[in-house]
Formats: C-alpha cells, structure tokens, sequence
C-alpha cells in the first residue's frame, strides 16, 4: 500500500482506559473491595502516562453502579493531579451517566448516548446533557441495532447528527460519534471487513458532518488475539495508522499496549496490514501462521539512553554540564585537556561554552534553578580537576578571562546564607569570578578584600531586618572611603524601595537591589558593561529618585495618630468572662536529640520550593505545567537527603519551652517569679499599630492578648526556641570539599524547613499537651499550615513584634544556648541558622498581625519601657520608623 | 421586560456598562443593631439574625434602596439586587430558609423601583436590575471533611432547588438579568445555570445571565482548583451575556485572567474586582483614583464590556470608574471557530483537522 502524505498532522486524543470495570480485571477488583485509594492510582498512573481524557465505568453487575460512580468522581475531583484533565462518564445505564455529571465541574464528556430506545429519548437526554454542559459520545445504534457496515455507519451518524443539531440544539463540536469498530480476524467471514468499514465510515463522516468528531474502543479490533499481546499491539498501531488518517481523532486506548507502527517488524507488519484491510481472503490464516512466533518476545527493555558518549569530547562536556550530569565529567575533562593540550583552554573553551548555554537557558526561562545549580557543581568538579595543571602551566599562561570579579557576602550579624550561594552559582554560570566570604563578614573585611582582590562589584546580602541597617553602614564606609565600584544588595528583607531609600542615598556610585538570582546577572552584566553601564545606572537612579520621592509623599499621606488614641482603641477582650488555661508547669522543660522522624511529615514544603525560586503551591507544584518536572526531581533530591539526615544523623534538634506567670500592664506583658504574682521576673515590651483604624477595626498589640493585670484573672506568657541545625556545618564542609554546591543549598535549605516544622510542631504538642488548653484538636498539616488553630507563637523580628533585641531576654528565661544549643550573634542573629524562637500567646482570638510604622512618640516610650537609648532603638527599629 | 432587555443590548454596543460597588460595606455604615435587623415582623424571631443583610430587603428597605439609588447617582448602569445569600442553603444559618423566595422576589422588587425612578429621571439613560445569584454557604466539589474526600454536605440537586426559587423570585420581583456570581466552586454554578434553564423554560421567559467567577489567590485558580480557561469552557453552554471575574482579588492580580477569558469568549466580559487586596487588617484600602487607573487602562486595552466593584468599592469607587470607561469603546466580541473544548481543572481543546 502507498502511504499517502498528509497535508497536516493528523490529531489525537488519547483517552484512558484502565479505570473501566468491564475493560480492566484489576480496576474491577479494587473497586468490589471498596479499595478506592489504589484505584485512583489507577487513574492517577493513567493521567501521567499520557491519557488526556480519563473514562469511567462502573458498569457491573455486583456494584451500586451509582453510588460507585458518585463516589469515585468525588474522590478524583480532590486530587489534583488526576482531576486536571477533563473526565469521560461511562455508563449503558442513564441514571448512571446523570449521577456522574452532577458530580463534575469539568466540562465532561458523556458515554454514550444512542437512538437505540428511539428519538424521543435520545433528544431528552441530549437538551439535559448540553444543561449539564457536557460532550457526547454518540454510538452508530438504533432501533434495529448496532450498525455493522460502512453504510449502515454513516447513515445512522448523519441521521443523529441532524437531529441533534437541528431538533436538540446540541453544538455540532461537541459530538463524537463512535461508530463501532469490531473484531476481525475471527475466522467468520462476514467480519472480514470490519476494519474497513470503520475506517471508511470514518472518512464519509468526517467529510460530511461538520465540527463532528469519531472515536473509538480500540483494542476490540484485535479481540481473537487475547493472550498475544506483541500480534495485539501491532494489530492496534496498524488500525490506528490508518483510522486516524481517514479522520479518528479520539480512541479510547491503552497508552501501554500499542507499539509504533515503523518499527513492527515487516513480515509481521504485512500480515496484519492485510487482515485490517481486508486485502486477501487468506489473511487470518497468514497471521495465524506467524503469531505464535511472536507470542513469546517480550517489550525492549528500557536502558539509559547513553547515545551522547558516542558525541565528540566538547559536545559530551555541554551535554554533562546542560544535564548536570557528573559520571563521566573527570575523565571527559582529561580527554579534552590532553587535546587541547592547556588545561586553562579546556575551561576557557568547551566548559565556558557548556556554561554559555546553560545561562541562555535559565535566562530565557527554558531551565530552572535546581537544574542550574546542579550544572555548577560539575562545572566546579571539571575545574577542580584541572586546577593542578593549571598551577603546573601557570609559568606560560596567564589568568582566565572572565566577565568580571564579584564579591559576595551575607553582612555583619546575619547567618543566613542559601540566596547568596544561589546567586553566586547563577553569576558563576554565567562566567563571572566569584569571591565569597561567607556570612557574618565585617564591612572591613568587605572592603579591604575588595581592595586586595580588586574585585568589580560587591553583592551584599541578609535575611533578617537589622542587616538592612548594616548594609547602610556598609555604604557609609564605601563614600568615607572613596570607594566607586558598584553595589548589588540582596535577600529576603530587602527591597528595592528600602535600597532606594534607606542605602542608596550613602553612597555617590551604583547601589543597586536584585531581586531574586535571575535577576542578578542581567545587573551584574549592566554594571560592567562599556556601552550600557551608564543608560542603566541612570535609569536605576531615575527610578530609585522617583521611588524616594513617593515614599515621602506617602509619609505625609499616612493617617497616624498618637499612640495615646492607639492605645484607648485596642483590641476588645472580654476578660470578665473568660479564664486563660494554665499551664501544667511553670518554668522550663528542654528537648534533647527530638526524633527528626517526626519533623518530616510537618514540613511546609512551598516555601521549601520558593527557595528555589519555583512558584506555585506544593502539591500542585509538582503537576505544574512549567516546572512540574523540575519541582518532582527537586523534591526526590529533597527526600532522599532527608532519609540520609534521619539515617545517618547528620543533624540534631533541640528545643527549649517554658511559660511564666504573666500578665498585662499596658503595651508590656510582666512576667512574675511564681504564681503570687508580687515579685517581676521580667518586662516584655510590646509595640501596637499606629496607622488610623476605620470604625470597628483595632491598633492591634500583642500585650491586647494578655489579661491585664487589673482584670484579676491569671494569665500565662510562654516561650520557645527550636533548632534543627546542630551538626550541619561538618556536614556542609564535606559538600564544600567537593564543590557540591547543590547538596550545599539543598540540605540548608532542608534544615530550615525542618526548624520551622520542628516550631509548628512544638507548638502543637504545646496546645495540646503542655499547655493544654486544646486537648482534642485534630487539625491535617494543610490545616496546621493555615493556622487554623487557637494562640499564636509570634517571633521577635517579625511583624507582630519587630524588635530583635528582646531575644537576649528571651534567651536568658529559657537559657536557650545551653539547652537547645542556639547562640545569638550581635546582630541578634540564631546560630545555628536553622534556628525558630518566640513567645506562645493562648487566647482563642490572638491572630498575627504587622506592626507597620509606628511614630515618634512610641519610638520614646518604647526605648523608655525597654530601658535603651533612643538612638539603639531607632537603629533596631529601622524599618518600622517612618 | 424584553423592551428592556433590547435597551441593556444595545446599551452594551455603544458603551461600557457600568455595575455597582459594595452592598456590605454600605450596610455597615448604617451601624445597625440586631434590634433594627429584627423590624417589627421578626421582633421574636428565636435566633439572631443581625449580620444577615439580605434580611435588611424585608426589614430595612428604605436603607437598601438608598443604598442602590446612591450607586445609580454615582453612575451606574446595573445595580444587582440585596440577595447574595437568600437561598434557602445560606438562609438555614438563621433558621430563616422559608424565607428564601420573599427575600429574593423583594430584593429584585425594591431595586426595580429605584431602577425605574432613576430611569424616569434620566430616560436617555436606562437603569438595569441583576438578580444576584451567590455562592451559597456550601460547595458541590469539595468536602468539608479532610478524612473523608468523599463527602460532600450539598447535592447538585439540592442546589438546583435552591436556585430554582430563588431565580424565580428574581425574575418574578422584576430582575432585567440573572447573575451568577462569586463562583468559588464551579459545580455549584453549573447547578444555578442549570436551574435558571430550568425556570426560564418553566416560566417561559428569558432574561440574559452574567457569569462571574472568583479567582481565590495568586494561584490563578478558582477555589475548586480551576484556571480562568477551564472555568470558562465549564459554564459556555449557558450561553451567558458576560463571563469574568469578581472578588478575592484587586484589578491589578485579577487582569491577567480577564485577558485569559476575554480572549476566548464569545460573550462579553465583565469585571467587579476588590478595592486591592486586603491589607494586613482585612481591609481594602485601594482608593477610587488608584482602581479607577488600572480600569481605565483596561477599558482602553479592550478588556472590558461590563465592568464595576467588589469588596472595598464604595460610590466614590464607582463614580471615578464611570468617569474612567465613559468614551471607551466596549470591547468587540471575537468570533470564536467552534472546536470541542473540554475541561477538568485545566483547559483542554480538540482541534480539528
């Protein structure tokens, strides 16, 4: 036979098939046993083979057929990742397809509707399907039966179709028509030609009936080969071949039982072509003939495809680095090193050229992050195996060309250091030098290495909030010192309206914000380059001068009031009626050696995926049509690190709780010696929102949860601190030795996603047990995420309480170094960074909240209530100060 | 009523139409007190029913028609009825679901009359009624156990009662349109469409019906897990005079998912997004020359053919965003080829070949 080029490539709809009872033995079984959980396996395994529409029949005789369609679909429509595609509803029965279309916010597709019980019924069901707002798989039957011909096919399609678009109303797009495909090869006669007559009904269809569809069972064509699958699987891809060219669009099929049509072997190919098409009147007997040779012969094992080794020494390094991949990264290196003869050339040539590539990628958003940092640490590995030679030829070569010196450091104070790395590996795949000096590094420091190193940019980065006030001080000292190289400042806190006004205005040269790591090339590259530098310096000065401008207008504009009105507008408690639970003991109880077993079902994993900077909600993220792949393999990486922290014990956590007699004097909560209440064991000063409220809402202060002192009632203030980094830095150098940047990244970004489990976890055992006030709280970890629960554990330095420096007390209560093993560093830093501390507030109505900027008159009385200077105190509260 | 409906079509030729704001936030300036939520006819009424503004239709009309008459003078074309929880689902948390029907024929009544009082002031300007269908207080494709996902506490038929009389209530108390909005849940809404046919066909009438869905967060998703594209193609068959978006979101985050509808419906689009997003109390803060900017641009992008304010929004609100659209040319509805586009939380589209 010719093979006819088509003029476009034909489309098709793969529908799935395996959770059908009357299709799929297993399907049945797990549903006769009430085993819904693996039947959504079924489904779920279906969608990610590739079915693009899932069927479901619930047809048998032994089921509540309703009541098992019902509940299925409804166990689907919470998952996600199976529910993303659109549903087929099959069922003989009507009552059953109406059940399912009532359960579907899709828009589904209705199996089947017929004019078997005449064309009133068949209209009816039509008008409410189109109500419904489905699809309809329309099957070529009628009162005199199911149609077996070519012409009885397309008589009875057309004849469906003008009643349903003239008489029903029903869109002509949303009809399928199934026009029955049979089994041949039967050894009767008369089936002979089954194949042909679908497959030519198809074509008179598709010609005649506008915007119609036709879909099909597929694997029924190959029915008396049951127990052949190889002669099975041929028989389906041979009738495939040649329906879908004719016009089939859809089929229902069995993704894994179809092999590709060229590669049939062509004796076998023959002879099944002949039996599909009806070409020979002996074909079933030739088939016969050679399908037991075939019976035996099992599916290709897949192997890796390792196809690119036979690729040439530059092109194999590109394809390690692009795929990150570092097997064979040493001895390819050594290969293109011994042909080249230099080892610098190796690197200045195919590695930087691999590396070229992999930064186009990420730039044009074709690689993500997790990928990007794994091709850096086989880039590290490939030059750490070149770095001897280098230092041997280092006589006759001189340094590598780069695009420029960046230094980077996190700032004074801080620990926090996963965004630097990720912006130091992004820079270095982007062939950028790169001079790290780790965290809490002094601004000399800073400055005299960029000095030595005569490096062409500073990057500057920190997490927490008093490190905005350093990176300020960072830029005193670069004015003070004469210094003209331009700055990039980075990290959670930051912002580019805090850069524009807070550090920008110190410094006469470029400071620039970044705001995530693929940003930091696009600044780096503008700031060094000869012909753009100056455009974009004056556009970032532009917009950072406009930026300044707004912001003191919007100063103005704020609405604040005194704190005095603040104050008499506080949150209403009704104290009279309520008694705050006590605790089951007062004082501290310590935790050594926490089972991290019990951390890892609790972790919050999207910010765990926004470290990454991947965005979406886990588990969606992992089904996401962007990065779905590389947040999958991204989260294998993480659980497989995880069971090696657990197994291994590469981390410790401790914690430390306690709670305190307590009550409220004013914005201050008092904490008292014993329950007596007459000696003051310490004063824990609150701040309280003090932007103009509407009617009816509240300037909220923490304080506003304690019963106040003259209530008369006995309230309790309690405290926490949590890690789960002790024992990581050993851990990390050991990564660090092998430039392995990505297990660097990865497990701090894991330990702190196992710190804030660890809090969440605390806190629940705290509600439940130690404080106990929430015995028979049963919340799942989406709830827990969402915090719905009663009390709060806000954490200095954040929003609620935005001073940092009352951690050192908080510290000293619960002797957090010696019993969690958490140090505070000057800039009131927890090491290790991995690290959760606060208070635990219990009353049923206490809610985070966000200080915001607080005025004048309560920057004294809070340096007064907390016994500092007004000058520490507006350093410390930098970014609450208007 | 068909005269009516002719005016609203050709109005929505010429020009943007505009909708009102929000309906709490103006109940809430009134200050009311349970005893004034109660009137006289419910002073015995064993439960508290303060909070329950659709009851304020009953016991409070003259504060609701003010209320629409306060958005009409602010510029508005379609103000949409005090009925957002009057089914008989979302009335049972005051044990009040008998009065489902009164509250919603009233609702489209008292609006009617402000409706055809400003119309008479102004009749080159025609004023139009929505009949709010809402949410409901339950969804159709979610449980509300964790442990038990297959549980559902609303039927699909158990909503469509609901909105069948509430629907006729709307029609029957004068409502030139019948809304569907705040569409957390798509089942849900398909159980009002399906429910509207239903009345239509019963009372052998046909009013047009917007469809307004809510987009809940930064995941572009309906509540329900559906994108912009799938919610669409979920609710085409109702054949709906406006599809877009409402709620959850300020028209900065909710712009990218009208462009998503409005480039592959074949209908008109509406828009009432939130004054912003909530600030860190709950309380939206954008103000009228903050919103009415974006809307502006909107307008001019050819987004819009219906377009007004959620949550947040006041007639200051409304009466810059009529100034903002008047002049701008609606948007030009697309002609769509009419391929099988199926959904479940994602789009899916078969194109022919």
């Amino acid at each position: 036979m010719k093979v006819q080029k088509l003029k476009k490539s034909p489309i098709f709809i793969n529908v799935g098939e395996r959770t059908n009872v009357t299709g799929s033995a297993r399907f049945k079984k797990l549903i006769l046993n009430g085993d819904f959980s693996e039947a959504l396996d079924v489904a779920r395994q279906q969608v990610e083979a590739g079915a693009q529409i899932i069927d479901i029949n619930m047809d048998e005789a032994m089921l509540d057929s309703e009541q098992a369609m019902v509940t299925f679909l409804n166990l689907i429509a919470s998952e996600p990742d199976i529910s993303r595609v659109p549903i087929m509803i099959d069922s003989s029965k009507w009552s059953v397809i109406e059940a399912g279309l009532k359960c579907v916010q899709g828009k589904a597709v209705v199996n089947s509707i017929s004019m078997k019980e005449g064309k009133e019924n068949f209209i009816a069901q039509a008008r409410l399907i189109k109500n419904y707002g489905a699809a309809a798989v329309v099957m070529a039957f009628d009162e005199q039966g199911q149609a077996d011909t070519c012409a009885r096919k397309v008589e009875i399609c057309t004849k469906s179709y003008e009643i349903l678009v003239n008489e029903a109303g029903f869109p002509p797009e949303d009809i399928i028509f199934d026009p029955n495909i049979f089994a041949v090869a039967t050894g009767i006669e008369e089936h002979n030609n089954y194949g042909v007559d679908f497959i030519e009904a198809t074509r008179k269809i598709k010609e005649t009936l506008p915007h119609a569809h036709v879909s099909g069972g597929v694997s029924n064509v190959s029915f008396s080969f049951r127990g052949n699958n190889p002669v099975r699987e041929a028989m389906h891809s041979v009738f495939l071949y040649h329906a879908i060219q004719a016009g089939m669009d859809m089929g229902i099929v069995n993704a894994g039982l179809i092999t590709v049509y060229s590669e049939i072997p062509a004796d076998l190919r023959e002879r099944v072509e002949d039996v599909i098409l009806n070409r020979r009147p002996d074909a079933t007997d030739r088939l016969l003939d050679i399908a037991a040779q075939f019976k035996g012969e099992k599916g290709v094992q897949l192997t890796e495809d390792l196809s690119w080794r036979e690729k040439p020494v530059e092109k194999r390094l590109s394809h390690s680095l692009v795929k990150g991949i570092t097997a064979y990264i040493e001895e390819d290196t050594e290969e293109a090193r011994q042909k080249s003869g230099k080892a610098i050339e190796v690197i200045e040539g195919p590695l930087m050229d691999g590396m070229n590539v992999v930064g186009d990628l990420f730039g044009s958003g074709q690689m993500f992050l997790p990928q990007v940092v794994k091709s850096a640490r086989v880039m590290k590995q490939a030059v750490a195996y070149l770095l001897p030679f280098i230092e041997a030829e280092k006589a006759t070569s001189g340094e590598i060309s780069t695009k420029g010196k960046i230094l980077m450091a996190t700032v004074k104070g801080d620990v926090h250091d996963i965004g630097k790395n990720i912006v130091g590996v992004v820079l270095q795949c982007n062939n950028y030098e790169i001079v790290d000096l780790g965290v809490m590094v002094s601004y000399d420091k800073i400055l005299q290495t960029a000095r030595d190193e005569k490096v062409d940019i500073i990057g500057l980065s920190g997490l927490i909030t008093p490190s905005l006030e350093e990176m300020a001080q960072v830029a005193e000292e670069m004015q003070r010192q004469d210094f003209t190289i331009p700055v990039m400042i980075g990290g959670a806190t930051t912002s580019k309206i805090h850069t524009a006004v807070k550090i920008a205005p110190h410094y006469d040269h470029p400071i620039v914000h970044v705001l995530d790591a693929s940003r930091a090339v696009g600044v780096a590259s503008n700031l060094l380059s000869k012909t753009h530098k100056q455009d974009f310096v004056a556009k970032i000065s532009g917009e950072y001068q406009g930026l300044r401008a707004a912001h003191a207008r919007g100063q103005k504009k704020k609405d604040r009031i005194t704190i005095g009105e603040c104050r008499d507008n506080k949150f209403p408690l009704d104290w009279d009626n309520y008694t705050p639970p006590k605790p089951s003991f007062l004082g501290v109880k310590s935790f050594d050696d926490f089972d991290l077993g019990k951390l890892v079902n609790h972790i919050d994993w999207t910010p765990f995926f926004r470290t990454w900077e991947l965005t979406g909600h886990y588990p969606k993220i992992l089904t996401d049509n962007v990065v779905g792949e590389i947040a999958r393999n991204l989260f294998a990486d993480a659980e497989a690190m995880l069971k090696s922290i657990q197994d291994e014990k590469w981390l410790t956590a401790r914690a430390v709780i306690g709670f305190w007699p307590a009550n409220a004097v004013g914005d201050d909560v008092m904490l008292y010696t014993d329950d007596s209440r007459k000696e003051i064991l310490e004063r824990v000063p609150f701040l309280r929102q003090q932007i103009r409220k509407r009617e009816g809402s509240y300037n909220m202060c923490l304080a506003d949860y304690m019963a106040p002192e003259s209530s008369g009632k006995a309230d309790y203030l309690g405290g926490f601190v949590v890690t789960a980094g002790l024992g990581i830095e050993e851990k990390l150098k050991e990564f660090q030795a092998k430039f392995d940047d990505f297990n660097d990244i990865l497990l701090k970004s894991l330990a702190d996603r196992l710190a804030e489990a660890f809090a969440e976890q605390m806190h629940e055992q705290v509600r439940k047990e130690y404080w106990g006030y929430a015995k028979d709280e049963t919340l799942s970890n989406q709830e827990l995420i969402r915090e719905r629960y009663d009390g709060i554990r806000p954490a200095p330095g954040y929003p609620a309480c935005p001073d940092h420096t009352t951690k050192p007390a908080l510290f000293e209560l619960l002797d957090g170094t010696n019993n969690a093993g958490v140090t505070l560093t000057d800039s009131m830093a927890m090491l290790p960074a991995s690290s959760v501390s606060g208070y635990y507030f219990s009353h049923p109505k206490a809610q985070y909240f966000g200080i915001g900027k607080i005025g004048e008159d309560q920057l004294e009385d809070y340096a007064k209530r907390r016994g500092i200077d007004l000058k520490d105190a507006r350093r410390w509260l930098a970014s609450n100060i208007i | 009523m068909s005269q009516r409906i002719a005016m609203l079509k050709e109005a929505l030729e010429q020009r943007i139409l505009v909708l009102d704001g929000a309906m709490g936030t103006m109940i809430q300036r009134h200050k009311l007190t349970e005893a004034d939520y109660r009137g006289d006819r419910f002073r015995d009424w064993t439960q508290d029913v303060k909070g329950n503004n659709d009851l304020l239709t009953l016991t409070q009309p003259e504060i609701i028609m003010d209320i629409h008459r306060q958005y009409y003078a602010a510029g508005s074309d379609i103000v949409e009825t005090n009925s957002f929880n009057s089914t008989k689902v979302s009335q049972a948390d005051y044990g009040m679901e008998d009065l489902a029907y009164e509250l919603n024929k009233e609702g489209a009544s008292i609006a009617r009359i402000v409706a055809d009082e400003v119309t008479a002031e102004n009749p080159g300007k025609p004023r139009f009624v929505a009949g709010t269908l809402g949410p409901t207080s339950r969804t159709a494709s979610l449980s509300p156990d964790v442990n038990n996902p297959a549980f559902r506490n609303v039927s699909f038929d158990e909503l469509t009662s609901n909105y069948i009389e509430a629907t006729k209530g709307l029609i029957e108390g004068g409502a030139d349109i019948i809304m569907i909005e705040t569409i957390f849940d798509t089942l849900n809404a398909k159980a009002a469409i399906f429910a509207i046919n239903k009345t239509f066909s019963d009372l052998a009438v046909k009013l047009p019906v917007m469809i307004s869905g809510t987009i809940t967060d930064a995941s572009g998703r309906t509540l329900s897990g559906q994108t912009a594209e799938a919610f669409w193609y979920s609710v085409r068959h109702a054949a709906p005079l406006t599809i877009g978006f409402n709620c959850a979101l300020g028209a900065r985050e909710l712009r990218q998912h009208i462009v998503s509808v409005s480039k592959i419906a074949d209908c008109g689009i509406s828009a009432h997004p939130n004054a912003g997003l909530p600030n860190e109390m709950g309380e939206y803060d954008e103000s009228p020359a903050e919103m009415s900017a974006q809307l502006n641009e909107w307008a001019n992008s050819g987004l819009l053919n219906i377009v007004g304010g959620c949550c947040g929004t006041e007639p200051a609100h409304i009466k810059a965003i009529a100034d903002a659209v008047l002049g701008v040319k609606p948007r030009a509805i697309p002609v769509i080829e009419p391929h099988m586009r199926l959904s479940g939380l994602e789009p899916f589209e078969v194109i022919q070949q």
